[in-house]
C-alpha cells in the first residue's frame, strides 16, 4: 500500500524522523483556516501519488489568506498525470540551505536492506543515478544485525553531506530506519531531506510504501486503507476479498494461482485480446470464491467476455465444476463465458460443466483454444 | 536420483494438530512420504492418527531422526517455527505460508545464514518438494506427477507447477524433483540453487524452470546457466502483461520502474541457450522434444 506524503510524514514522526507541524484541507476555505494556525508563509502541496507534483504547479508557496485560498483553490480539483488532486497538505515553509536524499529499501536480489544518501536531493533519483551515479552512497544492511549510529554516522560523511548536517541526518537515518524494519514498510524514501538554514535536518517529503502482508500487527493502517488510490472495480474486488488488478482490456480472467492468472492474461493476449483484469481465486475455488469473482467480473462494463481457466490440483475437478454451476445459479453472467478446466479429475469436472453448457457457457479443455474462443466471443459481442 | 529430499527424509510437521498442517501433513503420509512426527507446545504426548507429537521440533528430532520440517503454520508464528526447526538441527525446511511479513522474511533468512549456515530453507509462499514415488512434502496433488525422470523443474508459482507437472506426466515424462521456490521476496531456496543441485544429480538431465515477473532471481538463473548448466534447460515466465508497479497476487510478483519485466527475463534467459516458451503449453511441448532427444 502506497501513502501520500501526509500520511508518510504522520508516520515518520511516530518514529521520530523530524517533520514540520502542517495538516489537509480538502477546500480553500480549509486551507485558509490551516494556514492562519500554522502561520504564514506555507507551502500547499497537492496530494498526489505520483512524482513530479512540483513542475505540474502542485506545489505552491503561500504569504497570506488571500494566497492560500488562491492557491488551494487552484490544486484542489487539478489532474496530476491522470491522477486528480482530492487533498493538499499545509505545512509552514522551512528555510532551505540545502537538500539531501535518503531512502531505505529491501534489496531482493541481495536479500538484505539497501540504505542509499546522496547530497543531491531535490531532484529525481532515477535521474541521478543515470548521470551522476556516484553521487548515491549505498550501504548494504544486515537485517539480522541491523543499522548502528556509527554506520549512520559513516553513511552521511561518505556521501557527503556538510558537515553541519552530518549529526542531524545520521539521527535522521536511524529513526527513519525504524520506521522502515517496525513500521514493516518495503520502502521509505525522504526527497529532499533538507539542512535548513538555522542548521536542523528534517523530512520535507515522504514516500512510504507499506507491506500488506504486516497489516495484521498494524491496526492503525485501517486509516490508510480507505485513501487507497482504487478503481471501483478494484474496491468492489477488495470488499470480497479477491487477489484482483483492474487492466484495460475486454476479456474477463478468472483462474486459480497467482503464476496461471498472469499466464491466463498472457495467453488471452497473445491470441490477439486483451486482459480486462487479473483475478487470483487461490487454490480452493469454492462457489463463495468463484460467485464473488463472477459478481465482479460481471460488473465491469468493459467485460466483453470471461474467460475461467482452473487447474485442479488438491481441488478436485468436480469439486471445481460443482463451485461453477453453483455461482451461475447465483450470479447472472451477461456475457459469454468460456470455462477451461484441466488436471485432477478434470473429466469428471467437465461432465459436470456439461448441465450448465449453453451459448453462454463454453467447456473447453485446452488452454491455448479456450483463450481463442474468449477472445473470439468478445470480438462478436461488440 | 533426486534433489533436497528421497525415500529416506524424515519429515516433522509444526502444527500437526490441526488446520492446513494436518491436513497436508496426513495427506503427504497417505502418499508415501515418512512422516514421522508432529510439534505442538500445548500437545506434547499426544498423537495425530498414530503419528506422535512433541512439543518441541528438537524433541521431535531426538526422538524419531526427523531430518526435514513441514511449516505449514499461520504467517504470525510461522518464523518462529522455521528458527525452532532451524535451532533442532533440521538440515531442510519447507515452508509452504503466505503472506509472512517482508521485514520477517529477510530478518529469518538473515538470522539462518548467520546461525545455521547448512539449514536449507526452500519458501515461504510455495507448494513445497516432491520427488515422485519417494517423498512429497506440501501442497502438490501427488498424483499428477510421474516418477522417475529425467526432468527436474523449479517454479515460482503453485498452479504452474502442476500444470507442468501433469502435462509432462500425460506425455509419460518423469520428473526426479519438482521445487516450487514459491512467490515472496526473499525465496530461502533460489533458481540458482536448484540449477546447481540438478547441474549435479545424475538423473536429472533437463530442466524446467518455470518464473514471473519481479525482481532478478531469473536473470541470475541465466548468468548461471551461461557459465555452469551443461544440462538443457526449458523456462516459462508468467507475467508479459502486467503492468509496473502492481503485485500480481504473489508478494514478489511486482514490476518495480522497468525492473523486473517478463521481456528482460526471457531475454536474458535466451540469450543463455534457455528454449523460452511463449505459454505453459509450448513449454511442455519443448520439453517433450529435448527428452526425446536425449
Amino acid at each position: 500500500m502506497d501513502l501520500f506524503e501526509y500520511q508518510g510524514k504522520q508516520y515518520f514522526a511516530r518514529f521520530g524522523v523530524p517533520v514540520s507541524p502542517g495538516g489537509i484541507a480538502t477546500s480553500p476555505q480549509e486551507a485558509v483556516e490551516l494556514a492562519e494556525r500554522l502561520g504564514y508563509p506555507v507551502v500547499v502541496k497537492a496530494q498526489v501519488q505520483v512524482g513530479g507534483r512540483g513542475k505540474a504547479g502542485g506545489i505552491k508557496l503561500a504569504g497570506d489568506a488571500e494566497q492560500a485560498r488562491a492557491h488551494a483553490g487552484s490544486i484542489l480539483g487539478m489532474d496530476i498525470r491522470g491522477h486528480v488532486v482530492r487533498r493538499v497538505w499545509l505545512e509552514r515553509a522551512s528555510d532551505i540551505e540545502r537538500e539531501y536524499y535518503a531512502s531505505f529499501t529491501l534489496d531482493r536480489g541481495a536479500k538484505d536492506h539497501l540504505a542509499m544518501v546522496s547530497a543531491k536531493g531535490g531532484v529525481e533519483i532515477e535521474q541521478v543515478a543515470a548521470e551522476d551515479p556516484a553521487a548515491i552512497t549505498r550501504l548494504h544492511i544486515d537485517p539480522y544485525t541491523g543499522f548502528s549510529e556509527a554506520q549512520a554516522q559513516r553513511l552521511v560523511a561518505d556521501a557527503g553531506l556538510d558537515e553541519r548536517a552530518r549529526p542531524g541526518a545520521a539521527a535522521v537515518l536511524v529513526s527513519l530506519y525504524r520506521c522502515f524494519t517496525e513500521g514493516d514498510a518495503d520502502l521509505v524514501e525522504v526527497n529532499p531531506l533538507v539542512l535548513t538554514t538555522d542548521g536542523r535536518v528534517k523530512a520535507l517529503d515522504a514516500k512510504v510504501t507499506l507491506d500488506d502482508n504486516a497489516a495484521f500487527r498494524h491496526p492503525e493502517w485501517e486509516e490508510f486503507a480507505g485513501t487507497a488510490e482504487l478503481d471501483e472495480r478494484e474496491r468492489h474486488a477488495r470488499r470480497a476479498g479477491l487477489q484482483y488488478v483492474g487492466l484495460d482490456g475486454f476479456v474477463g480472467i478468472i483462474a486459480n494461482g497467482a503464476g496461471l492468472a498472469m499466464s491466463t492474461c498472457d495467453v488471452v493476449n497473445q491470441v490477439g485480446g486483451r486482459p480486462a483484469n487479473f483475478l487470483d481465486i487461490g487454490g480452493g475455488a469454492s462457489a463463495e470464491v468463484m460467485a464473488s469473482a463472477l459478481e465482479v467480473i460481471s460488473s465491469d462494463p468493459s467485460v466483453r467476455s470471461i474467460f475461467v481457466n482452473i487447474f485442479g490440483g488438491i481441488t478436485r475437478g468436480e469439486e471445481v465444476a460443482n463451485g461453477i454451476v453453483t455461482a451461475l445459479g447465483r450470479v447472472d453472467i451477461k456475457v459469454p463465458m468460456v470455462v477451461r478446466l484441466d488436471g485432477t479429475n478434470a473429466e469428471e469436472g467437465r461432465e459436470i460443466l456439461r448441465t450448465v453448457e449453453s451459448e453462454m457457457v463454453i467447456s473447453s479443455p485446452n488452454m491455448m483454444d479456450a483463450a481463442r474462443k474468449a477472445v473470439d466471443l468478445a470480438g462478436s459481442g461488440k | 536420483m533426486s534433489i533436497y529430499v528421497d525415500e529416506k527424509t524424515r519429515v516433522v510437521v509444526h502444527g500437526l494438530t490441526g488446520g492446513q498442517a494436518r491436513f497436508h501433513g496426513l495427506r503427504n503420509r497417505d502418499y508415501g512420504t515418512n512422516v514421522v512426527a508432529g510439534v505442538n507446545p500445548a500437545k506434547g504426548g499426544q498423537d495425530v492418527e498414530g503419528i506422535p507429537v512433541f512439543a518441541t521440533a528438537s524433541e521431535a528430532r531426538e526422538a524419531t531422526g526427523a531430518n526435514a520440517s513441514f511449516v505449514a503454520v499461520p504467517a504470525k508464528v510461522a518464523p518462529g517455527s522455521v528458527l525452532e526447526a532451524a535451532a533442532a538441527g533440521i538440515d531442510l525446511i519447507v515452508c509452504i505460508t503466505e503472506g509472512i511479513p517482508a521485514q520477517d522474511e529477510a530478518r529469518v533468512y538473515s538470522e539462518l545464514r548467520h546461525k545455521y549456515p547448512s539449514v536449507r530453507l526452500i519458501g515461504p509462499n510455495c507448494p513445497g518438494v516432491i520427488s515422485p514415488g519417494k517423498c512429497n512434502i506440501g501442497i502438490t496433488a501427488g498424483e499428477i506427477a510421474r516418477a522417475g525422470g529425467p526432468v527436474g523443474i523449479v517454479s515460482r508459482s503453485g498452479t504452474l507447477t502442476y500444470q507442468a507437472l501433469y502435462e509432462l506426466k500425460q506425455m509419460g515424462i518423469g520428473v526426479t524433483t519438482c521445487v516450487g521456490i514459491g512467490g515472496d521476496p526473499v525465496p530461502g531456496t533460489t533458481f540458482v540453487d536448484c540449477l546447481a543441485a540438478f547441474e549435479a544429480d545424475p538423473s536429472t538431465r533437463a530442466v524446467m524452470l518455470i518464473g514471473e515477473i519481479g525482481g532478478t532471481e531469473e536473470e541470475k538463473a541465466a548468468a548461471f546457466i551461461a557459465d555452469r548448466v551443461t544440462k538443457p534447460v526449458v523456462a516459462y515466465i508468467a507475467g508479459v502483461t502486467a503492468p509496473p508497479g502492481r503485485r500480481m497476487g504473489h508478494a514478489g510478483a511486482i514490476i518495480s520502474g522497468n525492473k523486473g519485466t517478463a521481456r528482460a527475463k526471457m531475454e536474458a534467459l535466451g540469450e543463455a541457450g534457455v528454449k523460452v516458451a511463449l505459454n505453459p503449453t509450448e513449454a511442455g511441448e519443448l520439453m517433450a522434444q529435448l527428452v526425446r532427444a536425449l
